[in-house]
This record gives C-alpha cells, sequence and structure tokens, in this order.
C-alpha cells in the first residue's frame, strides 16, 4: 500500500516536472520579448529598465538556464512574480485554491451522489417511463456547455425569481461572521455548483445505468438467484458493487474536465478560484501566473487521479498491492 | 431396482426461442423425473436444450425464452405456477445449482465465506456469527484445503477446482432436496474434474439428494450416471439405466454418440523408425515474466523448461497435459509466434530459430498451425477465398493460380466450392474448422501444428475432423505436432505422445506403450483421471 | 454494410441524431447563401427582441447585428472544428494506438507514456493556453483541439489491438507469411474500427463543446462569428436581452444532442451485444 502510493508519487512528480517543461517552453513561443512586456506593466518602458529587468529575471540567460532556474524555484514553491498583480504567483495561487476546491469538490460530491442515484434507478427499472425519463434528461444535461448552464441558471434563478445571487463568494461588505456566513457562502455556492455538476451528473448516471445493465448478466447474479435472494440485495451487494468500479475509473479521467469546467463556471459566477484566476491571467497575457495556475491544476488532477486509483484498489481485490 | 417417488417429476416441457431463432423451441416436450439419491445424467451436444432444461427447473431461464406448456412437480405442488417469493424460498434451500464456470458464478468482490453466509441470510436463518462458523465447516466438508484461510479469500485467490467446491458447499448449504449441475466440470482440468465428480458422487450418496447433472461428456456419464437421458434438438431420444444406454442402446442417435467417443485403446500403428527428422526441437526455455513494477518481484511462470523432441516425417507427435502446463506455448515456440528465450528448433536442414524477418517469412510456409477455436480463427471481415488464398499471394503465387487452388483445397476438406465467397459466420464450428484445415494446406507445409484442433468441437463433428486430418496427412506425407488435453484423443491419432507437466515433458514414449505401462507418476495420474475409463459396472 | 444501416435505423437514438446532423450540415453548407450579408453587420436597432419583425426572426444583439444570421454562419464554424478536429485526432491517435498495441514491449511503453502524459494534462486548461499562445485562430483553435482529444483514441486503438493481436486469425495471418503491415491494416484494423467509429462520433460533439467554450472566454477566431462567440458577447446584457445568449445555446445543445445520439446509435448497431439478451 505505502509502496504503490510512493511509487505513484514519484511517477506524478516527474509528469509534473515533464509538465512544466513542456509549459515553460510553450510560454516562450508566445509572441513579445517577456521583459518588455514585464516593463510596460510596470509603468516604465526606456531600455536601461528594460535591461536591468532581464538581468534580474535572468532573461538575458539561455534558455535551459532559464528553466533551470524556474524548476528550482517550483521545489520550493516558487512560482515567479506576477506583474499585472505585483505579487508573488503563489501567494496569489494560495489565496485562490480553497475557493476553487470548496466549488469542484462540492460539484464533484454532488453529481456522483446524484449520477449513481439516478443511473441506479434507471437501471433497476429499464425499459420503463422512469428509465426513458432519466436517460433522456441525462443525454441533455451531457449536451449542453457548462457556460450556457451557467448563464441559463442566472436567468432563471436570479433575473427571473430572484432566489440566489449570481455571483461572487459572500455578499461583499455585509462582514458576516460564523453560520451566517456559512450560509451565505452556501448560497453563492449552490448555482456555481450545480452548474458544474451538471454534466459529471449526467456521465455518471450513463455510466452507472450501462455499467449496471452489463454487470446484471454475469454468471454470479445467476448465482445469487439460484441462493433465493431477495431482489433488492442482489442489486444492491452484487450488481450495484461492481458496477460502480468502471464509474470510479471514469471518475479519476474526468478529474482534468472538472477543472477546465472550472475555469468557466468561476468566470461566469466571478467565483474567486484560481479559474478565475487563469482567465485574469489569459486577458492580461500574465504568462508567468498562467503558467503557475497551469502548474497547480495539472498537480491537482494527479493527485486526484492518485487517490481515485486508491479508492479503485481499496474496492476491487483482484488488484494487490503486493504479491 | 426400488422406485421410490420421484423428487422432482419433470412432464412434458416446452420452451418457446424467441422469434427468429433456428428453431421454434428449445425444449420441446422433455419429461423426466429425478429420483432421491439418483444421478440423473442429462447429455447432448451444443444446442440440445439441455441447459435449458435445467435453469426452467431452477426458474432461472433468461427473459428471452418462455415457457409455453408442461409442469414441473416438486413437493406436491407445479413449480411453474410459483409467484417470484415462491421460487425465491425455494431456491437455494429445497433447489440448489452449481454452474459451468466457477470463476464467474462467483463475486469477484466478495470474500468466499461471505458469499457462503448469504445462503443462510437469504433465508433469514442463523445469526452472522452462527453462518460464519457454518460456512467453515461447510468448506472443511467440501475438501477445501486450509478453510480458515479460504474463506476470508477472494475468488480470484483460489484455483478452479477450489472455486468450484466452493460453489458445492454454497449449494448444498441448506440441505436442499435437489442439486442441478449444469456442466460443473467442462471448465476444469481432467484430475479436477475426477475429484469434483468423486465429490458429487459422496455428498449426492450421503445426503439422499436427487441429482440432475447436465453434460456432454459421454466420459462423464459413464463415471456419475445412475440414469441417462439424451436429448436431441429440444427432444428426449433415449432415456434409461445407465447400464443400458451404454451397452444396448436403442437410438441410433445415441449410438452413433458412443460410437464417436474415442477409446483408451490406442489402434496398432505402423514404427516409422527408417523415415527422416521432420522437426527437431532441442533445449526449448521460455519464461514468462510479469513485472512487479518498482517495488515488488517480478512473477515468473516457466512455460517452456529444456523442451526436447523430435517428429519424423509422417509422424504425428501428441503433446498432452493440462492448463497451464506449457503445451500451447511451445505450440507457438515452434511456430516462432513467440520467441524462446534460448534452444533450437530445426525444420528439416533449416534452422528456424535462426531466421528473422524476410527470410523467416519465405519459410513459414514449411509449417503450420490449426488454431482451437474455430470462431476466433477466422477474420470475420474477409471471405474464405481470401482467407485460404493470402498467404500463397503474399508468398508470391499468382491470385488467379491461389483462388483456384482455394476452391480445390475446399473440395479435398469436404466443403462446397460456392463457400469462397462466404463469410465466416455463415459457417457451423465443424466447417470453420474445415476451413482452417484448408488454409493451413493452402502452402504446401512440411508440419502442420493442430493446436487443440477438435477440443471446442461436438463429440460427433469431432470424430470427422480428426478423421479428416489423419487422412490428409497419410495422403500428403505430413508430419503433425497434435496439442490436446484429452488423453483419448491423443490415443486414436498420435504415433507417439509426450507428456508435458509445468514446462516440462515428463514421459515421451510410442501411445501404445505410454498407455500400456506409464512410468511417470504424473501420467498414471492423467491416465486414471480419465472419465469414463472403468468399465461400466451395472448400476446399483 | 446493409446491415449496418439496417440496425441503424431500427435504433431510435440514431435516427433522431442522423436527422439532426443531416439538419445542421444542411445549414451549414446552404445556410449562408440565404444571408448574403455579413452576420457581423447591424441590420436593425440594437436589442430588437425576437418575434417582433419577420425580417430579424431572433431579434438583435448590442450591436444591432442579425441573431439568427450569426447562428446560421454559426454551425458552419461549429462544425467545421468539431470535424476537422476529430480528423485530426483520428489521423494522430490511430497509428500510435495500433503500433503500440501490436508492437507491444519498449515501444508500447514508449508511446503509451507520452500518451498519459497528454492525458494527465487538464485538458480544457491546455486548449487555453495553445489558443492564447498561438494567437486564436480557426487554425489554432483546431489544432489545440485535436492536441488535447487524441490520447483517448490511442488508448482505445491500443486496447483494441492489443486483444486482437492475440486472436487466432491474426496468429494466422502471421504464420502464413504476412507482413507486419498488411497484418495491421487488413487483419487487425478493419475489426478495431467499430468502438473507434462510436469514439469519433462523441468526440465530434465534445470538440464543438470545447470550440464554443474558447469562443466564449473570448478565445474564438476574431473573423468568424460562432455560437460560443454569440453567447460570450450576449452574457454581459442577459438581464436586458435574454434572447443573445439563449438561442445559440439552444443550438450547441441541439447539435451536441444530435452527434451523442448518433453515438448510442452506431454503438447499438456496431456492437449488438448489449441488445442481444439471454443466449
Amino acid at each position: 500500500m505505502l509502496s504503490f502510493v510512493a511509487q505513484r508519487v514519484v511517477k506524478g512528480v516527474i509528469v509534473l516536472l515533464a509538465i512544466v517543461v513542456l509549459n515553460f517552453f510553450l510560454i516562450r513561443l508566445a509572441p513579445g520579448d517577456p521583459a518588455v512586456v514585464m516593463a510596460g506593466e510596470a509603468g516604465a518602458s526606456d531600455q536601461v529598465f528594460v535591461k536591468q529587468l532581464r538581468e534580474k529575471f535572468g532573461l538575458d540567460k539561455p534558455l535551459p538556464e532559464q528553466l533551470f532556474i524556474y524548476v528550482k524555484g517550483i521545489a520550493t514553491l516558487d512560482l515567479g512574480f506576477s506583474f499585472r498583480q505585483q505579487a508573488p504567483v503563489a501567494k496569489l495561487i494560495a489565496e485562490r485554491l480553497p475557493a476553487t476546491l470548496l466549488l469542484t469538490l462540492t460539484a464533484f460530491a454532488i453529481s456522483l451522489m446524484l449520477g449513481v442515484l439516478f443511473g441506479t434507478f434507471a437501471a433497476r427499472f429499464a425499459g420503463t417511463f422512469l428509465d426513458t425519463a432519466i436517460t433522456v434528461f441525462a443525454l441533455i444535461f451531457y449536451a449542453m456547455p457548462i457556460f450556457w448552464v451557467a448563464l441559463m441558471g442566472i436567468l432563471l434563478f436570479s433575473v427571473t425569481f430572484d432566489w440566489l445571487p449570481s455571483f461572487g463568494y459572500e455578499t461583499v461588505g455585509a462582514n458576516l461572521t460564523g453560520l451566517s456566513h456559512a450560509v451565505d457562502v452556501a448560497k453563492h455556492l449552490i448555482m456555481p455548483a450545480m452548474t458544474l455538476g451538471l454534466f459529471f451528473m449526467a456521465t455518471y448516471t450513463r455510466m452507472t445505468r450501462a455499467s449496471m445493465l452489463e454487470v446484471k448478466r454475469l454468471d454470479f447474479v445467476k448465482t445469487a438467484r439460484a441462493k433465493g435472494l431477495s431482489d433488492a440485495v442482489i442489486q444492491r451487494r452484487h450488481v450495484l458493487r461492481n458496477a460502480l468500479l468502471p464509474v470510479v475509473t471514469l471518475a479519476g479521467v474526468h478529474s482534468g474536465t472538472l477543472i477546465g469546467g472550472a475555469v468557466i463556471t468561476e468566470t461566469v459566477f466571478a467565483w474567486p478560484g484560481i479559474g478565475r484566476l487563469m482567465y485574469d491571467a489569459l486577458l492580461q497575457r500574465d504568462y508567468n501566473l498562467l503558467l503557475g495556475v497551469f502548474v497547480i491544476c495539472s498537480a491537482m488532477v494527479l493527485i486526484f487521479n492518485l487517490i481515485t486509483d486508491l479508492v479503485y484498489r481499496l474496492v476491487d481485490p483482484r488488484i494487490e498491492f503486493a504479491s | 431396482m426400488m422406485t421410490a417417488p420421484p423428487a422432482v417429476s419433470i412432464r412434458n416441457l416446452r420452451i418457446a426461442l424467441p422469434k427468429g431463432a433456428e428453431r421454434p423451441f428449445a425444449v420441446d416436450g422433455v419429461s423426466l423425473d429425478l429420483r432421491p439419491g439418483k444421478i440423473v445424467c442429462v447429455v447432448g451436444e451444443s444446442g440440445s436444450g439441455k441447459s435449458m432444461c435445467a435453469h426452467a427447473l431452477m426458474g432461472l431461464l433468461p427473459d428471452t425464452v418462455s415457457i409455453t406448456s408442461g409442469e414441473i412437480q416438486f413437493e406436491g405442488r407445479d413449480l411453474l405456477k410459483l409467484d417470484d417469493d415462491g421460487w425465491r424460498d425455494l431456491r437455494g434451500r429445497r433447489l440448489a445449482m452449481i454452474f459451468q464456470e466457477p470463476m464467474t458464478a462467483l463475486n469477484p468482490l466478495m470474500r468466499i465465506g461471505d458469499q457462503m453466509a448469504e445462503m443462510f441470510e437469504a433465508h433469514g436463518l442463523l445469526t452472522p456469527k452462527e453462518r460464519r462458523a457454518k460456512a467453515l465447516s461447510l468448506a472443511r466438508e467440501v475438501g477445501l484445503p486450509d478453510p480458515e484461510r479460504i474463506v476470508r479469500a477472494y475468488p480470484h485467490q483460489l484455483s478452479g477446482g477450489q472455486r468450484q467446491r466452493a460453489m458445492i458447499a454454497m449449494a448444498l448449504a441448506l440441505e436442499p432436496a435437489v442439486l442441478v449441475a449444469d456442466e460443473p466440470t467442462t471448465a476444469l482440468d481432467v484430475t479436477t474434474q475426477a475429484q469434483i465428480l468423486k465429490l458429487i458422487r459422496n455428498l449426492q450418496r450421503n445426503r439422499n439428494m436427487a441429482v440432475m447433472f447436465i453434460t456432454h461428456d459421454f466420459g462423464v456419464v459413464a463415471d456419475i450416471a445412475d440414469q441417462v437421458v439424451v436429448l436431441r434438438h429440444g427432444k428426449v431420444v433415449e432415456e434409461g439405466p445407465a447400464a443400458t444406454v451404454f451397452n444396448a442402446p436403442q437410438h441410433d442417435y445415441t449410438k452413433a454418440l458412443l460410437a464417436a467417443v474415442p477409446t483408451m485403446d490406442p489402434p496398432a500403428r505402423e514404427p516409422l523408425d527408417e523415415q527422416a527428422r521432420a522437426v527437431e526441437v532441442i533445449g526449448l526455455d521460455k519464461t514468462y515474466v510479469t513485472s512487479g513494477g518498482w517495488f515488488r518481484e517480478d512473477r515468473r511462470v516457466d512455460a517452456a523448461r529444456q523442451v526436447n523432441f523430435n517428429i519424423l516425417k509422417g509422424e504425428t507427435l501428441g503433446l498432452v497435459g493440462e492448463s497451464g502446463s506449457g503445451k500451447s506455448s511451445v505450440a507457438r515456440l515452434v511456430m516462432r509466434l513467440i520467441e524462446a528465450d534460448r534452444g533450437t528448433i530445426w525444420i528439416g536442414d533449416t534452422e528456424l530459430t535462426s531466421l528473422s524477418g524476410k527470410a523467416l517469412r519465405t519459410e513459414r510456409h514449411r509449417i503450420q498451425m490449426i488454431f482451437q477455436d474455430p470462431f476466433a480463427s477466422l477474420n470475420p471481415r474477409r471471405k474464405i477465398g481470401h482467407i485460404i488464398a493470402d498467404g500463397p499471394i503474399a508468398a508470391g503465387t499468382d491470385p488467379k493460380v491461389a483462388f483456384e487452388r482455394a476452391r480445390d483445397l475446399l473440395k479435398m476438406v469436404g466443403l462446397d466450392a460456392g463457400a469462397l465467397d462466404r463469410y465466416p459466420h455463415e459457417f457451423s464450428g465443424g466447417q470453420r474448422q474445415r476451413i482452417g484445415i484448408a488454409r493451413a494446406l493452402a502452402l504446401e507445409p512440411e508440419i502442420i501444428v493442430a493446436d487443440e484442433a477438435v477440443s471446442a468441437l461436438d463429440v460427433s463433428v469431432q470424430a470427422q475432423v480428426l478423421r479428416l486430418l489423419e487422412d490428409l496427412k497419410t495422403r500428403l506425407g505430413l508430419s503433425m505436432l497434435f496439442i490436446t488435453h484429452d488423453l483419448r484423443v491423443a490415443a486414436q491419432i498420435c504415433d507417439r505422445i509426450a507428456v508435458m507437466q509445468r514446462g516440462a515433458i515428463v514421459e515421451l514414449k510410442p501411445t501404445a506403450q505410454l498407455f500400456a505401462a506409464p512410468e511417470h507418476a504424473y501420467t498414471r495420474e492423467l491416465l486414471a483421471a480419465v472419465p469414463g475409463r472403468k468399465e461400466r459396472a451395472p448400476a446399483a | 454494410m446493409k446491415q449496418f444501416w439496417k440496425s441503424m435505423l431500427k435504433s431510435p437514438s440514431g435516427v433522431i441524431g442522423l436527422v439532426i446532423l443531416l439538419l445542421a450540415i444542411t445549414i451549414a453548407v446552404f445556410g449562408p447563401m440565404l444571408f448574403p450579408n455579413s452576420p457581423w453587420r447591424m441590420v436593425q436597432r440594437p436589442f430588437l427582441p425576437p418575434f417582433t419583425l419577420g425580417a430579424v426572426p431572433l431579434g438583435t444583439d448590442a450591436l444591432g447585428r442579425d441573431v439568427f444570421a450569426g447562428m446560421i454562419f454559426g454551425a458552419r464554424v461549429s462544425l467545421l472544428v468539431g470535424l476537422v478536429s476529430t480528423l485530426v485526432a483520428l489521423v494522430v491517435g490511430i497509428p500510435i494506438g495500433a503500433m503500440a498495441g501490436y508492437f507491444g514491449g519498449k515501444v508500447d511503453d514508449a508511446l503509451m507514456r507520452f500518451t498519459e502524459f497528454f492525458q494527465t494534462i487538464p485538458s480544457f486548461a491546455l486548449a487555453i493556453m495553445l489558443v492564447a499562445i498561438l494567437q486564436p485562430s480557426i487554425y489554432s483553435i483546431v489544432a489545440s483541439i485535436a492536441v488535447v482529444s487524441w490520447p483517448p483514441v490511442a488508448r482505445l486503438v491500443r486496447g483494441e489491438v492489443l486483444s486482437l493481436r492475440t486472436r487466432e486469425y491474426v496468429q494466422a495471418a502471421v504464420v502464413t507469411g504476412q507482413s507486419n503491415t498488411w497484418i495491421i491494416l487488413r487483419e487487425i484494423l478493419p475489426n478495431a474500427l467499430s468502438p473507434v467509429i462510436v469514439l469519433a462520433s462523441l468526440m465530434v460533439a465534445t470538440a464543438i463543446l470545447l470550440e464554443s467554450s474558447l469562443a466564449f472566454l473570448g478565445l474564438g477566431d476574431p473573423n468568424l462569428i460562432s455560437w460560443g462567440y454569440m453567447v460570450g458577447a450576449g452574457r454581459t446584457v442577459i438581464r436586458q436581452a435574454w434572447w443573445i445568449t439563449v438561442f445559440p445555446g439552444v443550438a450547441i445543445l441541439i447539435s451536441v444532442l444530435g452527434l451523442n445520439l448518433i453515438g448510442e446509435g452506431l454503438n447499438d448497431a456496431l456492437n449488438p451485444r448489449l441488445s442481444r439478451e439471454g443466449r
């Protein structure tokens, strides 16, 4: 178990390093001399200043050396400096990370629970009206672009009914504390989390349904019936448990998509997370920040994949940690 | 013979197949009785409807078929009139079943002991603690080694035989009156099969159970049956006490089936000592290594250990052994489908192991292969003509000549030339195997490697294909390496037999000698395990 | 082939999907002919609500541009990007997967490490970065969508080839002396194609979603109007003019839905395993 985690962590670090290297060069492909851009951002553009900047940030050194400096920085959690925001990238990300984690984890939990629930119902009543209804809704949710769902949510629940706030993390200037603050945040969270979760809910619904129908035909279900077990026990203990394995795999595969969806959701709802930060960095051509956010996003995906792998190994005894 | 009243009485059972199936009824008017303490073997070839009968008795028929008429009397009621709750109450408690594939019949995510305990739970019996204790004692009763460990193990950690023992333990948990066994030993090796058959026999006697035993194997029938019912196309063609059916079969179909079962007496064969060597295999080694990653040890399996043999011109060498013995690996090593770690293979004067790339491709035609699975060995998207002619065309034969020859070959293996333009799915298993033979002969090989070439076929088809192989071999002067797990088949077709165990040849002898005087302990064990070997004692 | 169309037309999702796709293609090809003017041109007063003027059935946006015309032109971009980027992803993914699966060993290791690496990078974030760095244009958009969508193709093809490679008919081709190229092209790939076709139809749908998301964030080709761009442009005025965001979104929804339905229909037609219960 421990050795497995260690092995995966080492592999993850290598992959992360490769991602950093790839993106470092990608960013350098972008048009414009970073020093000139920086100087412009700092409000001065004379030659001497630009030259100073080059020297200060090692931009006059050959690329490999620059890369080495950058990677060395990452090892000490130094992701560079954002001139636009006049702050270290690491600090900016650290400030925004909790909001993103709150959003993505809530969306993930909602989508997984509801998706498995609906998928189970659909499979249990396969061929009935309930199944058709769930399948059709899942298909539609699966086909809706996230940004549009977000806007339709705003249109419906903020503009038309005025039930939920349409942007932000909390009511600005309300200075709430304790429980009322939590309620306020929760109210702000509902729409973004549902928006982000809807697509994944549809995915898990479809997967759970298909997988349950598949497992239902396997021999051990026949054995369970031959034992005289009740249908409910067969469904829960024999069918559902086995059917959830591919759903776990899918959850791991989709972690990257979850992060991508967060970028859009946070942008539309002005949710102060790293997705929004990435969008801002993009608009302002703040490449150091962009690269930093990207590295953190990749790390999050790697961690999430590691967790789903662990979960899979825990539920499926056929995969053993050690021989 | 005392006739006790039947425990189960099936009358005029008729099960309809969905529309578009090859016949309207899977089971057509079957009547049979199961008596306490007796084993009824329902025997038939694939598609005879024997498995449907078993599933109907358990109320486990697939949704696509339906029972149109008949009744199944059990303990004073007609089972076919039961509702879901009625079935649920009977299943497991009074009627139990074991299946063909013990791997897939067990839930891979549940411990063996828990799956046994479910038997009691399903019928609201005992406390969880008592159930666990019961599971342990059941595991002990069916002879599972180290029961304390086994009840905590998952199915994948058990061998095939152990899994089937666990299934049997489960089925017997509530002391049912009737046990339905659907080909329970077909997926097992012959030595394991012998043990499981013995186990079923003993348990059934001790508990006075009525057993319905479904099988296609007359050897198994001979070993275990009190009463035999022969099914064909959903109808009973013959039934009676085992001794009568074996010694004086009435129906032609039964006679033909029995005649098609190869005997254990090897026919006399011409000595071939003067012939030149067609194949010489020297010191073949192959170890499969499964990487365990960085922190684990690699897993190693020996597929071949110092394998030496030769085949003379016109000779058939049999390679027999159980699953995992390495016999199929040796076939693939000789074909250069996989690479040996060490060792040399000579085809006549050519060292096959020294060739590679184009040189290897041009020599390949000299040694050709016939595969096991008639459904997997033909590309479903290519016409038969292409399947046969592709090889010669790749070797440079003019396509027109190649197709002309494909036509002749089809005739040679007993198929119509019209088959050329058809696709594999239009043919039966036996016909496909003939096409596979034609493909192998198209390249005019000197040696044929047949890997379990008749194992997937029904016994009557098997006999025909074996006869064809034997005939072609003699006519074309071929040598053959014949891989099989079935000693009866080997006895009929092989000049010499090599017995393999865990990657090594433990004994290699002329067939008659091997059967008459086996030397190695494993060979003796194998021979003793062949079902139906003992002459039938008259049924008690 | 006849068999295939028969079962395809038997599945309701397949038929609905095909109808939607044909409709979308017709609109994309012929629609713009009905609108000789550029969709960027101002045709009416800004914020004209829908269903008030026959000439501008779906109203106008904040700059007085025809929403309906924009949607017609947008169909072109969406379908084009969806199809072309999927094609590119297939061209990259199939050979990589086929080689990894067929040759195995070190080739497989190297190619699969490479593929996994691309799969670990959050795909949408990578697409954003690529388009931002290469400057938004139809080429950079197609390229970046292809870059993030080929890995699943490679993995699927590898898996299929891996299992087909040990199939007996492939071994038969080896022992009858066929070349590797022949075996891959004739014996393996045709039998591995069904799941790839199903995946491809779903990939077109995903690509359309990706393109619209990029355009929504302002990373669309500035010279081409697209559905995502229209939704993005209408976003800030959603309280005044709902129609600017609603209609293009519906267009995206319907086309993606249609492609997903085709995927389901193809799946039923090409892999009839699940529909054939029992036995």
